[in-house]
């Protein structure tokens, strides 16, 4: 059996690596379900189905290198040659693509930037040189001051191919631990490394798989957290989507080291690609022994479950999502017991989130005292972000912790035109930074001190358009509504809050209102029983740290950014209207009165706010007031 | 194991506390108030409402004093803004959803949410929405049932209902739905409760800390405030839950809530404990005695009817001899009651055919139990079932006849998960729960059972040492059960081999074994048979003598172990003091300066055959109801025409008293005071909830009327000079006195005042018999003495329900309980309903040889093919007229579990049937 397992890995690596660098040209196409909203799918077919294309010319999928604004993102490897991405591709540039890459050449014009070599961090892959006229991945302002280690294959490799996994080193790890058999050494391991936990609560993951594995009951459960519901991230979904089999590998070396023997991976069924290629990964792991009974000869049996949930936002919460699994309404319940004593079925179990997961591979690969070379010494590593919001360059960005927010806004972000107000960190739950703290450092104890949270790494740039107080309710209505409803500072205290908002946003608030509301949030953080509820709060009392003038404007009855409905209206310019009639025509509520070449009025009775008048008006003769 | 101690602060004052002990424990121990609403100690950590937050040092959030551990060196406050701010905003949130209609509560005055806006000083919710502030009264699906009423409107989603249902009755009925703002309390899909498992214990309602959850029948008699309550033992089955009843400004009894008496039912109570009581309050309760003239009542003074019923008495007395005599105590009457009617008996009357209807449950358990044991009670305790590993549960349906044990096995199950094994004739409530479920033929129990021990001893797993060191006829009985082999057993029993084989091993695999049984063992021709094979299987096993191991014969009525222990039986004086002992004789003669016969009296199941043989003339009973309860009712109804004088005692006029030539008016068991003692022999004093009628006495006080009447002077002045009457004279009672047992139950045996009461008995397998070892008998299995032939194809089995309770007197009264199950049904299986082309709901009449009843059919895959089960508490049609009266031989008990019927299907007289349902 060992000889067979080892055997496989063999060839599945030797197999991969044709398939990656010596195999021809090879033109993979980014297919994560991003890359598939911009019409990936398209191209991928366009490129395969070409009639030009000779066989030399391999199309493949990949996962997502991550720089969403760029979407469709093309790699493109000419043997000996560095790997080159194109982005934006469209439909319309495939035949060209497939011209120039049968020429051995590369289509300048879409060419974002190249990679010469690629440390896989377990198996480095040297792609060639040449092509000084494309900038290198790294000297591009998006990439520049990334560290991929979370997300060192996505992209690169086929994520429904295990092969190109063992390519790039994979399953390795997994079998240099059980050829050690030392369970210990690799809880000591990740304990020197100091890896905390990225579901956004930083406990340090060695500590808890210590207590693990110390805890007695049998048998040992450990789950993937995949139950990603930030609105706004999407971190986890990539990571699984690109490169899945890295999942699995980290869970069996954490099952290993914890004493399980069952892995359950928890994803959310609102991730269909990821839930299909997690499925193909976990089959064809254990096809080739990777999973399952004796792992690598050894005694070591794990097997691994893709279990959906639901759709419940606090099922991210352990104990919820504990209790989600077993059957039953996802409600979280108090801790202690903690789930390594009593977890799912009442047996001992450890929790960790995607992305943790995915730093197991790396600290086992390259060792303690390189993963702790990244990042802060609280903090070491990396943490993935998905950027969006306000900013030039939306995307995923792995960035080592410590770094400040305005690397992050500005420098990754490239910035926005109009005046950055603030990020809103870590989801619905997290907390909004102002601009003026923008020099915060990353990490775990840095944003909690200004009442911001990590979280799962969600970061939504906001700008002078956006109202802060519509923007605190807008989080506060989802957290309300997500909220298992089990305890009441939860339950009822954020859809309290939420109704203060709303009237806030509504100019029928007080001043008292605001103290309030000030008094509950803090209530609901220190009463709540679990994580949604304790950090529900965040996004109203950040914004009322930092923004408190908007609060102040709108009981007078102003809205400064123009956002809240009931404080805004729309009016047209006499001056500027040349009676076009295109909104009153636009109009939803037929509210705009004068016919062609009369000036326009609106009956502010009937607006409803929707903007669509200012949209259409090419004159300028629809103001927001 | 000794609790280890830590020291912790709290407010700045130190205290030592267990460790592990909840911060909210320790606190009100400390006399520190914590308010919360979802907490119920060991039946919600719901950990919800949030009010319990306490502030510790070093903790980054409040935490919740409801779920968090005391732990060393713990620094913990209680009352600090912070904490007090935190309580106030949630209790403003929660009473933001609640509307303040106290006004129109019926929970006014005992509602823990009014409280604490009252502490707080909340007038009004900053959170609160003007628009809902109305109380109406939502509709939801439980509204079709008449026991309990839920209005979502008052709910505050605590979670206590929940987990009562789930954690105290252990039927998971009800749970959460939705979520956030919009969660609610819900049944699975919003089913009515009728269409779930609910048991209608009401667990929940008495977990709700506001209005939400409410008993029906009490809606609208007055707010809790306004009630007066009583601690007091439950008048139903033998568990003697213990009580709480509320009575109203009129005096009328309202509603019942459990006590919580860990050693008993902990604070739950079963849907007859519950809502039953409301008989007491009946309209037609009977107020004056009442005297038969030309065949019809008149009313008489209480001198006219005693003194009438004295002289006759005498008279039959003079002509025929007192042997012509019989009395009938009562297992719903006291223990005072019943030693005053047995010394009535004894002494004034001067017979021994003094009888209770335990006669017809568990005599052959006290003849079985004594023959094999040396006394014929359970052996264990109720708190017991906790040490068990093995729980056999044979001829039992303890989840409707003992629902409040049936819970306790079921949580017990839960958390330590024994094995349980049931076996019976029906797929009963309990055989969802069990492990292992045997459906054997009725009365074929002697039979599986010598298979089981055959399985046991061939494997070698019987305790050699053991039997060798405390038994005797081991041998006799190895002999008898070696020839019983599974095959022939299997077609006996109508049981798949590798069950019994399954049952066996389990039980040889016992480290603690309990066997429950009730009248599936005891009711048959050959009950002490049965009751002997279980106690024969109990000491192969060891299992006897110690905390969780022993044979708990489940006792049916409240006091039916009390009526049997204070001698209202033919054979024994108090305290199982044989009659045919010289000694014991001249000790009560002595004691009650009277001449006492050494004639061994006739039990009541032999009244009836004996008034038609001319040897019993006069019937005397207190607080029975033999015309319902006996086998073969158009017989016995011969037999009691046939007296010469009858007398009852009875609080309603009842199908005996129908029959009787004087009925006293008595008090219920909700009027009284003195003791009751329960299925595991705990002696537990009752306190008046309300008066009697005005115009009925208390039964001791009727019958040393009658007798002093009849020249035997008798007089006490309160019951607790009869209880000192009875220690003076009952070993096993000798140190319960009332003043005790206000401190607390008493356990028998109690010889004194030192003796803290017994838990279980024979300790070490020390048995009560003469040379201190157990007796095994060896015992054949015989068929029941009817079985179905051609024309009467099928096996009747009776028994009782969830709903009811013996011949129906105060559940038919209990509108709730009558409204829910208003009407006798037969079950039938559904192959042979499809057989008889039956469908649900058609009119049957089921006929044995010695009558035929009309009744309902009800399709049901819970009896065993080619059986049908009919409750007997109807008198519309009333079981037993089917009833076979075959007795034991030994202990005379008749064989209501087996007999065979026919069934016909007839056309419906509607309207007819439901004219007689009423009372």
């Amino acid at each position: 059996m060992k000889v067979l397992n080892t055997e496989n890995l063999r060839k599945n690596r030797e197999k991969g690596l044709q398939s990656i660098i010596s195999g021809g040209v090879r033109v993979a196409v980014g297919m994560g379900t991003c890359g598939i909203g911009n019409g990936a799918e398209e191209i991928y077919r366009a490129l395969k189905g070409s009639p030009h294309r000779t066989g030399d010319v391999h199309v493949v999928k990949t996962g997502c290198f991550g720089f969403c604004a760029e979407e469709p993102l093309v790699n493109v490897h000419i043997p000996g040659k560095p790997l080159v991405i194109l982005h934006r591709v469209i439909l319309k540039d495939v035949p060209d693509i497939i011209k120039w890459v049968m020429g051995g050449k590369i289509p300048l014009d879409k060419a974002l930037c190249r990679i010469e070599e690629w440390d896989h961090l377990t198996g480095k892959i040297i792609y060639g040189r040449g092509m000084e006229d494309v900038p290198l991945w790294d000297e591009i302002p998006f990439f520049k001051g990334q560290d991929k280690i979370v997300l060192r294959n996505c992209g690169l490799i086929d994520p429904e191919d295990i092969t190109e996994y063992a390519a790039v080193g994979g399953y390795s790890c997994l079998q240099k631990v059980l050829a050690e058999n030392k369970p210990e050494s690799v809880i000591e391991e990740i304990k020197k490394a100091g890896l905390r936990g990225r579901g956004g609560a930083g406990f340090p993951t060695g500590i808890k798989w210590e207590l693990m594995r110390q805890s007695p009951g049998s048998p040992k459960y450990i789950i993937c957290n995949a139950d990603e519901g930030d609105p706004g991230a999407y971190m986890n979904r990539n990571e699984i989507e690109s490169d899945p089999h890295s999942l699995l590998e980290g869970m069996a070396i954490g099952a290993f080291a914890t004493g399980a023997s069952e892995g359950i991976i928890y994803v959310r069924a609102e991730y269909p690609l990821a839930v299909k290629r997690l499925r193909k990964a976990v089959k064809d792991a254990g096809d080739c022994g990777f999973l399952g009974k004796s792992i690598f000869g050894s005694e070591f049996s794990f097997i691994i479950n893709v279990v959906e949930g639901a759709g419940a936002f606090v099922c991210g919460e352990e104990t919820a999502l504990i209790s989600s699994l077993e059957g039953k309404s996802g409600r979280p319940s108090p801790r202690p017991p903690f789930p390594a004593q009593k977890g799912y079925k009442g047996k001992p179990t450890n929790i960790n989130n995607v992305e943790t997961w995915y730093n197991i591979t790396a600290i086992i690969s390259g060792g303690w005292k390189r993963f702790r070379k990244t990042g802060t010494g609280k903090s070491p590593g990396t943490k993935v972000f998905s950027l969006v919001g306000k900013v030039a360059n939306t995307g995923l960005v792995e960035l080592p912790l410590g770094m400040s927010l305005s690397t992050l806004v500005y420098g990754i972000g490239g910035g926005s035109d109009k005046k950055i107000k603030a990020v809103q960190s870590g989801g619905p739950s997290g907390g909004c930074i102002p601009a003026e703290l923008f020099e915060t450092p990353v990490d775990y104890e840095s944003l909690a001190a200004i009442g911001a949270i990590m979280g799962s790494g969600g970061m939504v740039v906001m700008d002078e358009d956006n109202c802060m107080v519509d923007v605190a309710k807008y989080f506060v209505e989802f957290t309300a509504r997500e909220s298992c409803g089990k305890c009441v500072p939860c339950r009822e205290g954020l859809f309290r809050a939420m109704e203060i908002l709303k009237n806030l946003t509504a100019g029928k608030g007080s001043e008292s209102d605001l103290a309030l509301l000030e008094d509950l949030g803090t209530v609901i953080k220190d009463t709540a029983l679990c994580g949604l509820g304790q950090t529900g709060p965040n996004p109203v009392l950040t914004t009322l740290k930092y923004f408190m003038e908007e609060y102040l404007a709108h009981i007078k009855g102003m809205c400064p950014a123009k956002v809240c409905p009931e404080l805004i209206r729309y009016e047209i310019l006499e001056k500027k209207c040349i009676g076009y009639t295109v909104c009153a025509r636009n109009c939803p509520q037929n509210a705009i009165t004068g016919g062609k070449k009369k000036a326009h009025n609106i009956i502010q009775e009937k607006c409803v706010k929707c903007g669509i008048c200012l949209e259409v008006c090419k004159f300028g003769a629809v103001k927001k007031i | 194991m000794k609790a280890k101690f830590v020291s912790i602060t709290i407010n700045g004052r130190q205290y030592s506390a267990p460790e592990g002990e909840k911060i909210i424990a320790v606190c009100r121990e400390a006399g520190i108030d914590i308010p919360a609403l979802c907490y119920l100690e060991g039946i919600s950590e719901e950990a919800s409402c949030s009010l319990c937050v306490v502030e510790v040092t070093g903790a980054k959030t409040l935490l919740r004093s409801c779920v968090t551990a005391v732990s060393e060196g713990m620094e913990i406050f209680t009352d600090t803004p912070r904490v007090l701010n935190a309580r106030r905003i949630n209790l403003e949130l929660i009473l933001a959803g609640h509307p303040p209609g106290c006004m129109t509560c019926d929970s006014d005055g005992g509602c823990q949410l009014q409280d604490l806006a009252y502490s707080f000083g909340i007038s009004a919710s900053r959170f609160s929405d003007p628009g809902k502030m109305l109380c109406v009264k939502q509709t939801t699906s439980w509204d079709t049932n008449p026991f309990i009423q839920f209005n979502p409107a008052k709910c505050i989603l605590c979670g206590r209902c929940v987990n009562a249902c789930s954690n105290r009755a252990v039927n998971d009925v009800i749970g959460f739905a939705m979520r956030g703002h919009g969660g609610k309390v819900s049944t699975p899909f919003d089913m009515s409760l009728e269409q779930t498992d609910c048991q209608f214990c009401a667990e929940c309602v008495q977990a709700c800390p506001v209005g939400a959850l409410i008993e029906k029948p009490r809606i609208g008699k007055g707010k809790l405030k306004d009630l007066t309550a009583v601690d007091t033992v439950c008048a139903y089955c033998g568990v003697g839950c213990n009580l709480r009843i509320f009575r109203d400004k009129n005096g009328n009894l309202v509603m019942a809530k459990g006590n919580e008496n860990k050693k008993i039912n902990d604070g739950r109570l079963c849907v007859k404990g519950r809502f039953g009581h409301t008989y007491a309050n009946s309209g037609d309760r009977l107020k004056t005695p009442l005297i038969r003239e030309n065949g019809k009542f008149r009313e008489a003074s209480w001198k006219e009817a005693v003194d009438h019923t004295a002289l006759k008495l005498r008279e039959i007395k003079e002509k025929y001899g007192s042997k012509a005599i019989g009395v009938l105590g009562s297992s719903r009457c006291t223990n005072e009651d019943n030693y005053i009617v047995q010394k009535f008996a004894r002494a004034a009357i001067g017979t021994n055919s003094v009888d209770n209807c335990a006669r017809l449950c568990h005599s052959s358990t006290v003849a079985g139990l004594g023959k094999a044991f040396g006394a014929g009670a359970a052996t264990n305790s109720i708190q017991d079932i906790c040490d068990s590993d093995v729980i056999l549960i044979i001829g039992s349906n303890m989840a409707e006849t003992h629902p409040v044990i049936a819970q306790i096995v079921k949580k017990h199950h839960r958390e330590k998960s024994p094995k349980i094994i049931v076996c019976d004739p029906r797929f009963v409530g309990m055989a969802k729960t069990a492990d292992l479920y045997i459906q054997h033929y009725p009365g074929t129990d002697v039979a599986l059972l010598n298979a089981i021990m055959k399985i046991i001893i061939d494997k070698g797993k019987e305790k050699r040492e053991f039997i060798d060191k405390h038994c005797e006829g081991f041998e006799s009985l190895r002999e008898t059960v070696l020839k019983y082999d599974l095959n022939s057993v299997s077609k006996t029993t109508g049981v798949d081999g590798a069950k019994i084989e399954e049952a066996a091993d389990i039980i040889a695999g016992a480290k603690n074994m309990m066997i429950f049984f009730t009248m599936g063992i005891t009711q048959h021709s050959t009950g002490v048979d049965n009751v002997l094979s279980v106690a024969n299987l109990a000491m192969i096993t060891g299992n006897i003598g110690r905390r969780g191991a022993g044979v708990m014969p489940l006792r049916g009525q409240a006091n039916v172990q009390g009526a049997c222990d204070l001698g209202a039986l033919p054979n024994v004086f108090p305290g199982y003091q044989k009659v045919a002992d010289p000694e014991v004789r001249e000790k009560f003669a002595k004691a009650w300066n009277a001449e006492i016969s050494a004639d061994p009296g006739i039990p009541v199941s032999e009244f009836a055959e004996e008034s038609l043989k001319g040897n019993i003339k006069a019937v005397y009973i207190m607080g029975e109801n033999p015309m319902m309860t006996e086998a073969d009712l158009n017989h016995t109804r011969k037999g009691f025409e046939n007296l010469e004088f009858l007398a009852i005692q009875t609080i309603f006029m009842s199908e005996t008293a129908e029959l009787a030539d004087v009925v006293f008016p008595a008090a219920s068991a909700y009027e009284k005071d003195g003791t009751f003692t329960n299925t595991d022999r705990t002696v537990q004093l009752l306190n008046p909830a309300k008066s009697p009628p005005q115009g009925a006495k208390y039964d001791w006080e009727i019958v040393c009327r009658v007798s002093s009447a009849m020249g035997y002077g008798m007089e006490y002045k309160k019951t607790s000079e009869i209880t000192d009457e009875i220690a003076s004279l009952t070993p096993s009672y000798g140190g319960i006195t009332h003043s005790r047992l206000s401190e607390g139950s008493l356990q028998w045996p109690c010889p004194d005042a030192e003796s803290k009461g017994t838990i279980f008995l024979y300790k070490d397998a020390v048995f009560k018999r003469p040379d201190g070892r157990g007796l095994l008998s060896a015992v054949e299995f015989m068929p029941p003495k009817e079985l179905p032939d051609k024309k009467y194809p099928f096996i009747l089995t009776t028994g009782r329900i969830l709903y009811h309770f013996h011949s129906g007197n105060e559940t038919r009264r209990v509108k709730a309980l009558d409204k829910f199950v208003p009407e006798n049904y037969a079950e039938i299986h559904p192959d042979d309903a499809a057989k008889l082309k039956l469908t649900a709901g058609d009119m049957v009449r089921v006929s044995s040889r010695r009558g035929s009843i009309k009744l309902r059919a009800r399709v049901s895959p819970q009896p065993k093919q080619g059986i049908i089960f009919i409750p007997f508490h109807f008198r519309e049609a009333a079981a037993n007229v089917l009833t076979n009266a075959a007795l034991d031989p030994v202990s005379k008990i008749p064989e209501y579990k087996v007999c065979a019927v026919k069934i016909e299907k007839i056309k419906a007289e509607s309207g007819k049937d439901k004219s007689e349902t009423g009372h």
